[in-house]
């Protein structure tokens, strides 16, 4: 892809996280922060091409090493996202 | 065709394969459902799940896409181990980590989580300056394309900045540095100067691809983000950890232009403005200005590096566990305001006994959370929550303020200079202009602090204390809320 379209999409992405990020409810703005590090971890994808590439021994392994850092970052995010979420209870009527 | 021959079909370098480029775009939506999904905590489980969903999207495509293979393109067996591994020893320490956490210290553990996001992000870069042709960003002599030698800089940049100032919030959140700022003669002039070093430097690295360029950038942007952090205060944190936030998404979204990546692209630019809008939220909150937060100097721990001189002493009433149960079961509404002096001494659970009690005779309890309270945005909420505090008996500043006037008790436990009535009359003060719970509106305000000599991290007195119809409970927060639970069941109504 040429440039102006990679910086098309992260410019209306930015528009769209603008907005959807205002809708969230502030008390639900610790798991927002715990599930968008997990999200920014989809660094991984650039990780496993390093680590998959051959040529570079040392290339491959700081791959690797992303990798292990990437997705400690991505299942740790979304299991504590989800274990704080579970705790957020309507009142018992 | 199968599966495996359409996504292979296209990997050449620089071609970009159409089954993975739309599988990418559908994980990027997934994530932009993840956020949607946190407008109400109804539906935010499964706002969660589209984020797990959007991820395995990503990461099989490119494990299918980028298939290790050995010289003779085989299947390289022993590689794709390897890398099954690396994400196997990831899901472990991630989950391990997950389960044990105690909230009260949620706000290390996502600096620790930005960290890793940073020094991952550094790890892909140099990966991809070592081995240009196999992210298909250098020609055949290997001269790495000028606009992703820009990319590649600040992909660093980012990353290293993140990496580091992510470790120093975490150690002062952890309590193995202290919160206090940390100042170094000259700061500003050394800050701007390692700034615009690694600004030419990027500018230079377009025209020569040499390693001692990229190494320099990313050594000075690991300094500038470790100088960046250290003279910020403990209280100021909240901040800090939005910042590294939008950092972290930022430094993905630079990986992103480097590989053409439209999932990375959407997800840093959504994680990059979350943090850059939570960062703005604290800021306001605080009435401070984001670069008067970034100078840093203000907000220590250690309420000594206050006004200082001698104050006037002024009389204020002590109260006991027993007044303030007996005062509170005589109310129809109280309000709780609960601060980081309450996560400091893991009070929330006698809390939220104190009001099950409380409502069981007949008594209107609510709770009033100010942004700020606490070391991150939303701190108080999951504390209250993981205490079985409902929801919906939460709520912000600004849809509970008027009804203090209505409050026969104001319960503020562990929260100060978010109470102090000096943000809004003492021009001179240096939370002027904040926006602050009005609990002096209350009939009776009950305050529960560890002593009189602290006077919250601004360093500034607290008026609250001295009013007639303020009634100073001196302990232990959690140890307060525990008697006057006792006091409360021994009442026997």
């Amino acid at each position: 892809m040429d440039f102006i379209s990679i910086f098309s999409i992260f410019v209306l992405a930015c528009f769209v996280g603008y907005f959807v990020v205002w809708s969230v409810t502030p008390a639900l703005h610790t798991p927002l922060m715990s599930v968008t590090n997990a999200i920014s971890s989809v660094i991984i994808v650039g990780a496993l091409i390093a680590s998959a590439a051959a040529g570079s021994a040392t290339s491959k392994w700081l791959g690797l090493a992303a990798v292990v850092m990437a997705s400690i970052n991505i299942f740790g995010g979304f299991a504590v996202t989800s274990r704080m979420l579970a705790m957020y209870k309507k009142k018992e009527r | 065709m199968d599966v495996q021959a359409i996504l292979s079909a296209a990997t050449g370098h620089g071609a970009v394969n159409p089954w993975a480029a739309i599988a990418y775009l559908v994980a990027g939506i997934l994530f932009i459902l993840a956020l949607r999904g946190l407008s109400s905590p109804a539906t935010a489980q499964s706002g969660n799940r589209f984020g797990m969903i959007g991820m395995t999207i990503a990461v099989v495509t490119t494990l299918l896409t980028h298939m290790p293979k050995g010289a003779d393109g085989v299947l390289d067996t022993i590689s794709l181990v390897e890398i099954l591994a690396a994400i196997g020893i990831g899901a472990v320490i991630g989950i391990v980590m997950a389960r044990r956490i105690a909230m009260t210290a949620m706000p290390q553990l996502v600096a620790a989580f930005h960290s890793l996001v940073g020094l991952a992000a550094v790890a892909v870069a140099a990966a991809a300056y070592l081995n240009p042709q196999a992210f298909g960003i250098a020609d055949a002599a290997g001269q790495i394309f000028t606009v992703s030698r820009v990319e590649m800089g600040l992909g660093i940049a980012i990353g290293a900045i993140t990496f580091s100032g992510s470790v120093i919030a975490f150690l002062k959140l952890n309590g193995n540095m202290s919160g206090s700022p940390i100042m170094l003669p000259g700061r500003h002039i050394i800050n701007l100067g390692t700034l615009a070093a690694i600004v030419g430097l990027t500018a230079y690295f377009t025209q020569d691809q040499s390693p001692w360029v990229f190494w320099t950038i990313t050594g000075l942007s690991f300094a500038i983000g470790f100088l960046l952090i250290i003279p910020i205060g403990g209280a100021d944190m909240p901040v800090v950890v939005s910042m590294l936030n939008s950092y972290s998404g930022w430094a993905a979204a630079a990986m992103g232009f480097t590989l053409g990546n439209t999932a990375m692209i959407i997800t840093g630019a959504l994680v990059g403005s979350s943090g850059a809008i939570l960062s703005y939220i604290m800021c306001r909150a605080m009435n401070r200005s984001f670069i008067s937060v970034i100078a840093g100097g203000f907000g220590g721990d250690d309420a000594a590096a206050g006004a200082g001189g001698a104050k006037e002493q002024r009389p204020w009433k002590p109260g006991s566990a027993d007044d303030a149960a007996f005062l509170m079961s005589q109310a129809e509404n109280v309000i709780i305001v609960p601060g980081y002096g309450m996560a400091v001494a893991q009070a929330q659970h006698a809390l939220r006994e104190m009001g099950d009690q409380l409502k069981k005779e007949g008594v209107n309890v609510k709770y009033a959370i100010h942004p700020v309270a606490g070391r991150m945005p939303g701190h108080m909420n999951v504390l209250l929550a993981e205490a079985n505090v409902p929801y919906d008996e939460v709520f912000e500043l600004e849809d509970i303020n008027g009804e203090f006037a209505q409050a026969d008790v104001a319960f503020v436990i562990g929260a100060n200079d978010v109470t102090n009535p000096a943000a809004k009359t003492d021009k001179s003060s240096p939370i002027y202009g904040m926006p602050i719970l009005d609990v002096a509106n209350a009939k009776t305000v009950l305050f529960v602090k560890r002593s009189m000599g602290g006077v919250g991290y601004a360093g500034v007195d607290n008026d609250v204390f001295y009013m007639d119809q303020t009634m100073m409970l001196l302990g232990d927060a959690k140890k307060m809320a525990d008697d006057i639970v006792k006091a409360l069941s021994g009442t026997g109504h």
